[in-house]
């Protein structure tokens, strides 16, 4: 068989898997996003610090990301939708779980390209009807994956990647949300 | 032989009317005792069941003794020190044969199910009869929600069918009994040191399948042509409504690639043992279809469910067990049998040494492999 190469470190997440079996306190994780409102509904967030392995660490650098909403909404178009970086987080989980699940099954991958479809009635956040949800009505994911495998197995890489994927999860499954307001004066 | 009740006691009081056993008859061989009724491709019943455990018990002359419950098994100097409601005995060694489904496993959130919904498990249900008329929504598909779900649903009581990972197998292949091809490719025969996920192999839910005399498959397709609804697997209840996954067209999915994988393998054995004149053509069964999209919630408070059946699952009670060899999720730690403590061994869980050690036609050699090793144990301390 030849070496497959699609760059995921398997050996190193198998590792982690079986030490971390025994020791669930390191595998506990805090991501987090810090964000400041610009003007208007544009905010801008960054990305540096995370929490896991029992210490905190640090993203090579700091990443920043832009949001805003478009000019169809009588906004500024300074970044994309908070609702399309769900699609941004969906499709490279995704992504790098196909990726993740071909190595480990010694299937070589040439191109892995998808489309992320949200259809979203946004009567619900306009206030416009109280029957409409605010979020997603449905989400529709299609790859074009190029590989050296059947169809079966190349949508069997697919289910796998759903099925161990953190925001397929995050988004189809609810999660406790808490957002709360520090006393005025503190910062 | 210490049983709490009376021989075959789970199937006395742990099983519903209907129920009947997933394997066919000639699939029951104990040591020295197999069905040689005149249906070897039917199913038995529980009375059946019952009354075949009986027999092996009398034909064996078996030292059982009834109405004995074990309330502490521990360690002594020379073996174990076993604590019963009818006294106290010690023992050299001890073999733990009460099984895997000891106590239905019900999420935690069922405590946030509204008092006016009656709430059932496996063990509580006997027979639709015995339910509010009304809505039924019956959590989990593998082999007890599939059959509940289709008996309930027979009785005129609207099912909604919640489903989280499942096994889906067809009831005949190639017209054999799909567990004729599970003893006959040797599928059943992998023993547990070849198992590439062990943990994953011994946590597989029972197959949806369901034992009747006409070999119907009662897969989601053929329960949903029943109307049955199909929803996500149940994951929480927030202000009185129950939330299902949105996930459901991948679990189906998982489902239907595993089977046709299985199928696979059972068309393949067909070619390498040169058999392949004795069946028709390999098949392959439609697509679990997705509703084009699936209900997310349900108000638990609007009547329209007036009971939830817990087709959640089992899991093993080792409370009276006082030896150190359960591990974080309750499970006892054993290898093929084998339990952590010297003298002290287990039958009857699942992928045991096998991967069939968990049906009647898998006891026997795992007994005869977890005895030997018991024997040889015996035989060195002497």
């Amino acid at each position: 068989m030849t070496t497959v190469t699609n760059g995921v470190n398997v050996q190193a997440l198998l590792d982690a898997r079986e030490v971390l079996k025994g020791a669930p306190e390191a595998a506990q994780f805090t991501w987090r996003a810090s964000a400041k409102w610009q003007n208007g509904v544009h905010s801008q967030i960054k990305v540096q610090s995370f929490f896991g392995l029992g210490e905190e660490h640090n993203h090579k650098e700091e990443w920043s990301f832009e949001a805003d909403h478009p000019e169809v909404f009588a906004a500024e178009d300074n970044g994309i939708t908070p609702i399309e970086y769900l699609l941004v987080g969906l499709a490279s989980c995704l992504t790098g779980g196909i990726a993740s699940v071909a190595e480990n099954r010694g299937i070589q991958l040439r191109s892995v390209e998808s489309v992320v479809e949200g259809g979203h009635d946004i009567r619900g956040i306009l206030g416009a009807d109280s029957d409409v949800r605010n979020g997603y009505n449905d989400i529709k994911v299609t790859f074009h994956i190029d590989a050296d495998a059947s169809q079966e197995d190349i949508e069997a890489l697919v289910a796998q990647s759903q099925k161990r994927s953190a925001v397929y999860d995050a988004l189809t499954n609810p999660t406790n949300v808490t957002v709360e307001v520090a006393p005025s004066g503190q910062h | 032989m210490l049983e709490r009740g009376e021989v075959a006691n789970s199937w006395r009081t742990e099983r519903w009317d209907s129920l009947r056993l997933l394997t066919p008859n000639w699939q029951s061989r104990l040591p020295g005792l197999r069905y040689e009724g005149p249906d070897p491709d039917g199913y038995m019943t529980v009375g059946e069941v019952i009354a075949f455990i009986e027999r092996f018990a009398a034909v064996t002359r078996a030292p059982v003794r009834t109405g004995v419950t074990v309330t502490s098994v521990r360690p002594a100097d020379d073996g174990y020190h076993v604590t019963t409601t009818r006294g106290e005995l010690s023992c050299r060694a001890v073999v733990i044969a009460s099984g895997a489904c000891n106590q239905p496993s019900v999420p935690q959130f069922a405590g946030a199910v509204p008092p006016s919904v009656e709430q059932l498990t496996p063990f509580d249900y006997r027979d639709p009869a015995k339910l509010p008329d009304g809505g039924v929504l019956v959590v989990g598909a593998s082999a007890t929600g599939v059959q509940l779900a289709a008996e309930l649903q027979r009785s005129g009581r609207p099912v909604t069918l919640s489903v989280g990972e499942h096994v889906r197998l067809p009831r005949t292949y190639r017209d054999r009994d799909v567990l004729w091809w599970m003893d006959a490719s040797g599928v059943w025969d992998q023993r547990y040191d070849e198992v590439e996920d062990l943990t994953r192999a011994r946590r597989l839910p029972s197959p949806q399948l369901v034992g009747t005399p006409e070999r119907t498959t009662l897969d989601l397709n053929a329960l949903a042509s029943m109307g049955v609804e199909l929803v996500g697997r149940w994951a929480a209840v927030r202000d009185g409504g129950a939330l299902f996954s949105g996930g459901l067209r991948n679990v189906f999915s998982l489902a239907d690639l595993k089977m046709n994988r299985l199928l696979g393998t059972f068309d393949e054995w067909v070619l390498t043992s040169g058999r392949d004149a004795e069946f028709g053509p390999p098949e392959r069964f439609a697509p679990t279809r997705v509703p084009s999209s699936t209900r997310l919630q349900l108000d638990l408070g609007s009547g329209e469910i007036r009971s939830v059946v817990w087709a959640t699952g089992f899991r093993p009670d080792y409370g009276w067990l006082d030896v150190p060899v359960v591990d974080a999720k309750g499970q006892l730690r054993h290898e093929g049998g084998v339990a952590g403590r010297p003298g002290l061994y287990a039958l009857g869980l699942p992928v045991l040494r096998r991967r069939r050690s968990t049906f009647m036609c898998g006891i026997e050699d795992d007994a005869r492999e977890v005895i030997e090793h018991l024997a040889r144990y015996l035989a060195a301390r002497r």
